[in-house]
């Protein structure tokens, strides 16, 4: 029976339940040693002094940095150049929790007493904290080699004019994609180990061979003696791909004190000190018949880098316009974007990276254009989708071929769950009754690029390449190991991996271990982002597994004295087809593939080992169709969500648990970034929501139940036919609720209203109706 | 080179039904006690402002968020970390084994604070409704499963075995 599909109870769960499991901070080696940091608390200043003494004088105390003990240091990997990323900051800092003195002592209440008695004395220059502020003429700046703040500019990619001016109808919209923290539940932590041997760095990490090479560069190094080990990881969620400075500064520090030295960011710091995500202003046009087809759309995206612009972050914009023509057929699309720095915390990858701002733009256009025209928001959709035998779709970007998809398919499964036309009158009859709370309804029909990537498009970010690795090694007892370059952190590659490859092999999963996050042991990787460790990392594992099966095939069929096309393996023994008496177990098998006296002529002992570095030649595109019905208290402008109704089209489901996991993982962090988070700097740069007293991220109570359902159009880049599905639900989730929460006051005239949807600017809209 | 006088005093904590004692700074959280004097990482620190619940604990009985309480405040009580919930021989109690059941759990950084607060839960209510689930449950955030999941396996356990026991 195919293990492809069935609900397995997860492998990595025994350990985490039992408090077993191994995080970077549980690590306690002898000696080790304990950093904190000085983090600015001005938003842009030049440093005039930085007095150490008091903290250098402290017992305990080991070392006390600052920008002058760095000199030899590069600056942070995935710098722009004259933009860098200093470690430690010199002679200004840029924002709120940049680093301007590092402390090291030999427990961690000592190192955070260190660092409070640094005193650092600021000259505060002028800040903009904000985008407004940023593109002001006379604006201050804040990297001198930039003319003003804005990084780059990609005009509108054509010339729309034309199109506007002969459509029938045109339509504007400005949105804000609120800036989100990630809050990863385990911040960045970081234990460095520099001996004689080498350096070993464990770090909370999503590309553990990806941080190994760039560490070895960055210290001049050679990769055979640096070891990077991602152990246990608390959540990603993009996050934790990004080079931390502390990970450089605590493997600096390891190597000037000759004792490991861990650093465990505090929540507060993560805050402000973790790459922030979304942090996007759009402004659209759009132009369409009295039908609801939409003829032409100009989409121009500001990014917001904050202080220092990312390599990655500077790729969000182009996910962004890529993705901008979402679902649907629109025979025109012109793109623009730039990217622009503020002095605020750098803005990076967090779950969707990119793709949530696309959908959520396109689906409130297509809600937009429904208000206009009268047309249901439903026939909209309708009316403007790629049909399901439009595929493969060129977009209007050369990166996005859509491989496949059936959005209507999604979209009337969806309405087989959610019954429209009852809510439609439930929502009339609340609107006539002043005492009811109100009622909206609001769909998003998504879609986004993951599966990264085709050659190339990692590369693109910095990245070695593009495949994911996997070895397969069966042990002499019949057991197999799994190696993988995919580095999970909570996804359950540990499990899935273990299903496609009992699969293959014919093994039983219980005797299938899967081994990730560690560079001394697992072949050069990629890691886990973009939504691909099944659609490249798994599709490799199965490749692998495929390869050393017929190698076990031909010594089966050695032993058996049958000819290899008519083995078969069933309940761990091969036989010969149609003779089940004929069999050797697969145990004997792997015994003898290691005695070269048993082995068919010409092969080799070992062989039931294969490493694979799977390629894939398109990105994926996951998709699907999510409604929310929200009720809103007309006295207090609170928002709760009724109903969240989620159509998911993943491809293949490898583990229906683990795909409904992280389709509610990821539709949470949506809901909220909708109703709940976003991370605020007042005037002058200084941030306002830098706590989780302050910050909400949602509990148990803020959030609702999920009714889920299924469609599955394969991937055609893979064998699996997996598209992935980590991101599907942050990209999807955000315009379903918006959507919805415009329904409902739509009433009032209301065309938009910014994320999050808060009490407070609900009430303010429902008093200024009064 | 000046010296911060740092006294310490004698903290003893019954913990998982062995009694720790160590030499601490009366600063100590029993957070940090747990984690780096009695060597049970599984409790985790996920704030530092008292909201996320990774830290959830048992004291004397009852869930108690551990980065909040001094090591010296527990002197002399029962604290009860998820290590001391199982049956100690590789079995789960019932609330571990429904957090498996309903895939209750994605990084697991959340998870022993959550299962330390849903075991209290069910030591409370043993029938707890989604509704008290999600209420009781306040104090806990998980970025991961976004909760339904975690509902779900406070429901497993409730009709498996409840809270279970502990030393
Ligand atoms: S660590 Fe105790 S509540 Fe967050
Ligand atoms: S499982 Fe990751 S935070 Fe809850």
């Amino acid at each position: 029976m195919s293990l492809i599909g069935a609900k397995v109870l997860r492998k990595e769960d025994p350990n985490l339940i039992t408090g077993q499991g191994q995080y970077v901070d549980d690590l306690a080696p002898a000696g080790c040693a304990f950093m904190a940091m000085v983090r600015s608390t001005e938003p842009h200043a030049r440093i005039v002094a930085v007095d150490t003494s008091a903290a250098r004088s402290m017992d305990g105390v080991l070392a006390v940095w600052t920008s002058a003990d760095i000199a030899g240091l590069p600056a942070r990997p995935s710098s722009l150049p004259g933009m860098d990323m200093p470690l430690i900051a010199g002679d200004a800092a840029r924002f709120v929790g940049d680093i301007v003195a590092v402390v090291v002592a030999t427990d961690r209440y000592t190192a955070a007493d260190a660092a409070e008695a640094v005193i650092v004395d600021y000259e505060p220059l002028p800040a903009v904290a904000s985008l407004a502020q940023a593109l002001a003429a006379d604006a201050p700046m804040i990297h001198p080699v930039l003319q003003g703040n804005t990084v780059f500019f990609q005009d509108y990619t054509e010339d729309l004019s034309a199109e506007f001016a002969a459509a029938p109808r045109t339509a504007s919209l400005s949105l804000v994609n609120n800036r989100c923290a990630p809050v990863p539940i385990e911040p960045n932590v970081v234990l460095a180990d520099w001996g004689p041997a080498g350096l070993t760095v464990w770090a909370a990490f999503q590309a553990p061979h990806h941080l190994r090479n760039t560490i070895a560069a960055f210290f001049g190094i050679s990769q055979d003696t640096t070891r990077v080990i991602a152990p246990d990881v608390g959540g990603g969620f993009g996050a934790k791909i990004n080079f931390a400075s502390e990970i450089f500064l605590a493997a600096a520090l390891s190597r000037a004190l000759s004792r490991p030295v861990k650093y465990t960011q505090t929540r507060s710091e993560c805050m402000v000190a973790m790459f922030h995500g979304r942090a996007q202003e759009h402004k659209v046009d759009v132009a369409f018949d009295d039908s609801g087809k939409i003829l032409a759309l100009k989409v121009q995206v500001t990014q917001d880098q904050g202080a220092y612009p990312d390599a990655t972050g500077m790729g969000l914009p182009v996910l962004t316009t890529a993705m901008s023509a979402g679902c649907y057929k629109i025979p025109k699309v012109a793109v623009s974007w730039r990217n622009v720095v503020t002095n605020t915390t750098p803005v990076a990858a967090y779950r969707g990276a990119g793709r949530p701002e696309a959908s959520y733009m396109i689906e409130r256009v297509i809600d937009l254009v429904a208000d206009e025209t009268g047309v249901d928001p439903i026939e909209v959709r309708k009316t403007n989708f790629i049909p399901a035998d439009g595929f493969p779709y060129q977009t209007h970007s050369p990166l996005a071929v859509y491989d496949s998809g059936n959005f209507a398919g999604a979209l009337d499964e969806l309405l087989r769950h959610v019954d429209y036309p009852a809510l439609k009158a439930e929502q009339a009859a609340r609107l006539a009754d002043p005492n009811a709370k109100l009622l909206g309804i609001g769909f998003s029909s998504w879609l986004e690029i993951a599966g990264f990537g085709p050659p190339g498009s990692l590369e693109a970010f910095g990245h070695l390449a593009s495949w994911e690795s996997a070895q397969v090694r069966v042990q002499p007892d019949g057991s197999a190991i799994i190696y993988t370059g995919a580095s999970p952190h909570g996804q359950g590659t540990v499990t899935t991996f273990a299903q496609i490859a009992a699969d293959q092999l014919g093994i039983d999963f219980e005797r299938i271990s899967v081994r990730h996050g560690d560079t001394a042991v697992i072949p050069q990787g990629i890691g886990t982002m973009g939504s691909r460790a099944v659609a490249v990392g798994g599709e490799g594992v199965k490749t692998a597994s495929t390869r050393v099966f017929e190698r076990a095939k031909k010594i089966a069929a050695h032993l058996l004295e049958a000819t290899e096309d008519d083995i078969v393996v069933e309940n761990e023994e091969f036989h010969v087809r149609g003779t089940p008496s004929k069999s050797v177990p697969w145990s004997q098998v792997a015994w003898k593939s290691f005695q070269p006296l048993e082995l068919p002529a010409g092969m080799e002992p070992g062989s039931l080992d294969a490493t694979v570095f799977q390629q894939v030649p398109n990105f994926s595109f996951p998709s699907g169709a999510y409604c929310c019905v929200v009720e809103i208290d007309r006295e207090t402008g609170e928002v709760e969500i009724r109903n969240m109704y989620l159509v998911d089209d993943c491809g293949t489901v490898i583990n229906p648990m683990l795909v409904e996991g992280q389709v509610h993982g990821g539709v949470a962090q949506g809901i909220a970034q909708a109703l709940y988070e976003h991370m605020q700097y007042d005037e002058s740069g200084v941030p306002r929501t830098a706590t989780l007293m302050d910050y909400l991220v949602p509990a148990a109570p803020d959030l609702p139940g999920y009714v889920s359902g299924r469609t599955v159009t394969l991937n055609p880049s893979n064998t699996l036919g997996a598209k992935g599905v980590g991101e599907s639900g942050s990209v999807g989730a955000p315009p379903a609720v918006i959507n919805a929460v415009v329904d409902a006051l739509s009433h009032l005239g209301v065309k938009h209203i910014d994320m999050p949807a808060t009490p407070q600017k609900i009430w303010s809209i429902l008093r200024g109706s009064k | 080179m000046s010296t911060i006088e740092t006294h310490t005093t004698r903290v003893t904590v019954t913990v998982n039904g062995r009694e720790v004692s160590e030499e601490v700074e009366p600063r100590t959280l029993l957070v940090h006690f747990l984690r780096e004097q009695a060597r049970l990482t599984g409790t985790h620190v996920g704030c530092d402002t008292s909201n996320c619940g990774a830290c959830t604990v048992l004291i004397d009985d009852e869930a108690a968020k551990s980065c909040t309480v001094l090591a010296v405040q527990a002197n002399g009580h029962k604290v009860t970390t998820v290590e001391g919930v199982g049956n100690g021989s590789g079995g789960f109690s019932p609330v571990q084994e429904g957090f498996r059941q309903e895939h209750g759990l994605q990084c697991g950084y959340c998870t022993p604070g959550m299962i330390m607060a849903c075991t209290a839960l069910l030591a409370e209510n043993p029938r707890p409704n989604e509704h008290q689930i999600r209420e009781a449950l306040e104090g806990n955030l998980c970025r991961c499963t976004g909760y339904e999941t975690i509902v779900r396996a406070v429901q497993w356990a409730a009709t498996n075995g409840g809270a279970g026991e502990w030393a």
